[in-house]
């Protein structure tokens, strides 16, 4: 009984931490352009796929996993400049359909350049499950969990302790204020999506040993990201990453307990019900319109 | 205006009446109703997306409603497709109602996910009721009788679908300079001042939606009965995608540009068809250049070039 | 018995006391002004009676019946119709449509019977058409008739919104601010305008900081200073009141 609560609780934590790192992105994203990048789904995918391109082209693992955070980061960069900044100012459904091309762009170009199988990383320390309490936890799982930590942990303090970090929260309640006491806008932008780009990369790389990775997992993935993000209350770091905990474990103690062809609906419902009875989410700020 | 508001609806039909006798073989003629189809479900989905400014990312989930309500309906239940089609309609209009009151009183990228998150819970659905609906490979549907007149094949199916697409445009032109549909752009204008005027924003965002769900569901019916065929991909995201890709190409809140976009972008995958892969890649460069250098759409952005209204 | 009555109206907005038990009256048939230094919660005000805002305390009526928190589209429907301080125009609509629109709840808004083109409801449609483009003329845009709301200025588009109000043939009209952002020459026009409104019968609540033009067309004022009541008149006993005077030019040097 604990066994297997404990097995579905590990699952749910272990993918909670990526859909956690996409929410993150989201979040970010969101914060310095108002714009909800449909496109971070892609990213993750980016990270498992170009990992494993990097290393059969033979480089080794760490170089290959350090180009597989960097290249993503550079086509964040990319869709900013070439295809949100040109629509400054549009309206919301202009915004999101450039997102959505911009997925599909990506997608697209994977599926030509490296096909439509699928493809498993090696896991990084051995792939030996540990026993707990009659449940097993793969050690990959600690490192998806160790590393988001740390990365948690480093964000938060880039923008609550240093100065470029508040330049970057500033911007995000008052772009016009903040490029008015000098912090250069565009930058900010800059580093938002190269740094959102990089944290979904990374999410899609420490899960790829245990889920595989192929051309097209970015959907599901981004989707599940964006319900963590709203579920946590769009804008609010912490509540991303705990939205993306809490997608996680719902999700796999549903599939563990009530039906796992169901799984993937799950997030979905999730977000019905948060959007009909807490749109704001769990941390989510209240706006009045002023007319 | 010194023309008649209907003109380009008689361009229209006139085309519709000559098409027959023009195209070549069975192949276009197909294409050729497949464009039609489109064109009626993206008539309602612009009146949603271009007219009343809201977003449905999920639009798919309602044609599946409809093709796999006639389906299943018909297949298992042996009820007469004309029942089994209105009760897709019904099944999808009290769906939408039931969602879009409490989604429309949020905003922008909410009603983006809510209606998002829609479309695959369906799509999932559709997937994993097998015993029902033939589960990923999708199952037969039988064909459409009305009054012991059996409907098959391009010849009978291509008439009955340029009538609905011939009425849908007359009927959308007439709503849209409607005080239905004033309140309805008012609304898209600006909220405060529809609200101002008595305008129930709510009960409006919730009727459109309606509507659109109804277009949608009907005209998955049709498909399903006229390809005999039906997957759950009819229900899935990228179908979605396709649609309000019609939607924005061909020119929001424009009769015509919803009929262009469905023209056109029907038309594309074929033209892609030997580039797979590439497919998916031309669809997301046309969203985003038409977005940013278009984002009132083709026929729209050419009206204001002539200066006439679009 | 008053045509609206307002007692012990208050609303905050998380600490900020933005209304506090602010009570008066208003005659049909009058003009009624609110003035007050700027922040003195004029324009929430307007947003309370207008429920734009649901109040914290107290109570709105219209004849005799509470109408605090009741949603502005049911305001509608009682004979209340309002401008915005900053314009809620739809750009996307023609300028006769926009008019048009005010008119929305005299109409039959019946979706089927639009769709189906039913001969009288294009009738009643086409008969809106020429009254919208009379209150066009009304309020001076006659040059505006065929011009889309994009295209024009932002003087001709204070008007319209006044056209627009005026097109659901309301019994009581807030205007806010109209003659913010005009010119001498354009506050006159608008000044006259108000005058035709009010002497054609609507009651008319104005908020303006325009003393000329309060003074002139008002027959009450109301004035606001913080959120509370300073004082209420004619505009002579008011222009004489040495707290309105204080707090106009402030006068705690």
């Amino acid at each position: 009984m604990l066994a297997q609560f404990l097995q579905f609780l590990f699952s749910g934590i272990t993918v909670g931490a990526t859909y956690a790192l996409a929410a993150l992105g989201f979040t970010l994203i969101y914060n310095a352009s108002n714009v909800i990048n449909f496109a971070q789904g892609e990213f993750i995918m980016l990270g498992g796929m170009l990992t494993v391109f990097f290393m059969e082209v033979g480089l080794p693992m760490p170089a290959a996993i350090a180009l597989a955070v960097l290249v993503p980061a550079i086509v964040g960069v990319l869709v900013e400049k070439l295809a949100i900044e040109p629509a400054k100012g549009a309206e919301t459904v202009t915004l999101i359909i450039i997102t959505i091309g911009c997925s599909l762009i990506i997608r697209g170009i994977v599926q030509v350049w490296l096909g439509k199988n699928t493809h498993t990383l090696p896991p990084f320390t051995g792939g030996e499950p540990i026993a707990i309490l009659g449940a097993t936890l793969l050690p990959q799982s600690l490192w998806v969990l160790g590393v988001t930590a740390v990365v948690v942990a480093a964000l938060w303090y880039f923008f609550s302790r240093t100065l470029a970090g508040k330049a970057i929260l500033a911007t995000s309640f008052n772009p016009v204020a903040a490029q008015l006491v000098g912090i250069n806008t565009s930058w900010v932008l800059f580093i938002s999506f190269a740094l959102s780009a990089a944290l979904g990369a990374l999410g899609g790389i420490l899960v790829a040993p245990i889920t595989l990775t192929s051309y097209d997992i970015g959907i599901m993935l981004g989707l599940k990201g964006f319900v963590a993000a709203v579920v946590g209350g769009l804008g609010s770091g912490l509540g991303a990453v705990l939205g993306g905990l809490l997608v996680g474990i719902v999700e796999a103690m549903s599939a563990g307990y009530i039906s796992s062809a169901y799984k993937d609906a799950v997030p979905f419902l999730l977000i019905l019900a948060i959007l009909f009875f807490m749109p704001r989410g769990l941390f989510g700020a209240k706006v009045t319109e002023r007319v | 205006m010194t023309r008649s508001p209907y003109f380009g609806l008689y361009l229209v039909a006139a085309v519709l009446l000559v098409l027959p006798f023009v195209l070549p073989n069975a192949f276009y003629m197909d294409l050729a109703i497949r464009m039609a189809i489109n064109a009626v479900i993206v008539l309602g989905l612009n009146l949603l997306i271009g007219f009343a400014g809201q977003i449905s990312l999920g639009h798919a989930g309602f044609i599946g409603i409809g093709a796999y309500a006639s389906a299943v309906l018909t297949t298992h239940f042996n009820w007469h497709p004309l029942f089994a089609m209105a009760a897709g309609a019904t099944a999808s209009a009290i769906l939408a109602a039931l969602v879009a009151r409490p989604i429309f009183k949020l905003k922008g990228h909410y009603l983006a996910m809510a209606t998002l998150g829609l479309g695959i819970i369906l799509s999932i659905v559709i997937t994993n009721e097998g015993a029902y609906t033939g589960g990923p490979d999708g199952m037969p549907v039988p064909g459409f009788a009305l009054f012991g007149f059996e409907l098959s094949g391009e010849k009978h199916w291509y008439w009955v679908v340029a009538a609905v697409l011939a009425i849908s445009i007359w009927a959308s032109l007439n709503l849209i300079d409607s005080p239905f549909g004033r309140a309805l752009r008012a609304l898209h204008g600006s909220e405060v001042a529809a609200q101002v005027v008595g305008v129930d924003v709510v009960r409006y965002k919730v009727a459109i939606f309606v509507m659109s769900a109804v277009f949608a569901s009907l005209m998955g019916s049709v498909t399903a009965h006229y390809v005999g065929f039906v997957t759950p991909g009819v229900a899935g995201f990228f179908h979605s995608i396709e649609l309000v890709t019609m939607v924005v190409v061909g020119g929001m809140a424009s009769v015509y540009g919803s009929l262009i976009g469905a023209v056109l972008l029907t038309a594309l995958p074929q033209a892609l068809a030997t580039f797979e892969g590439w497919e998916t890649v031309a669809f997301g460069a046309i969203l985003v250049l038409c977005m940013i250098f278009m984002p009132k759409g083709l026929v729209p952005t050419l009206a204001a070039k002539f200066g006439r209204k679009g | 018995m008053a045509l609206l009555d307002v007692s012990n109206l208050s609303i905050s907005f998380g600490g900020v006391k933005a209304v506090q038990h602010v009570s008066f009256s208003i005659d049909a048939g009058i003009v009624y002004s609110v003035i007050g230094p700027n922040g003195a919660g004029k324009t929430t005000l307007f947003n309370l009676i207008t429920s734009v805002y649901k109040p914290t305390e107290g109570e709105i009526r219209l004849d005799g019946r509470n109408i605090a928190g009741a949603g502005t589209h049911v305001l509608a429907r009682l004979g209340v119709a309002r401008t915005f301080q900053n314009l809620q125009i739809c750009m996307n609509m023609s300028a006769l449509e926009n008019v048009m629109v005010g008119a929305h709840l005299r109409l039959d808004r019946n979706l089927l019977k639009a769709a189906l083109r039913f001969p009288a409801l294009k009738r009643r449609d086409a008969e809106l058409r020429v009254e919208a483009a009379e209150l066009m003329r009304f309020v001076g845009l006659e040059k505006y008739i065929e011009a889309r709301a994009d295209a024009m200025p932002y003087g001709a588009l204070k008007r319209l919104e006044i056209a627009r109000a005026l097109a659901a043939k309301p019994r009581l009209l807030f205007l806010d601010e109209p003659a913010a952002g005009l010119n001498p020459k354009e506050t006159i026009a608008v000044d006259h305008l108000v005058r035709k409104v009010a002497d054609s019968g609507v009651t008319v609540v104005l908020v303006e900081h325009d003393m000329k033009m309060v003074m002139n067309l008002s027959d009450r004022i109301l004035v606001l200073d913080y959120g509370k009541k300073l004082t209420e008149g004619t505009a002579e006993e008011v222009r004489r009141n040495p707290d309105v005077i204080a707090a106009y030019l402030g006068a705690h040097a």
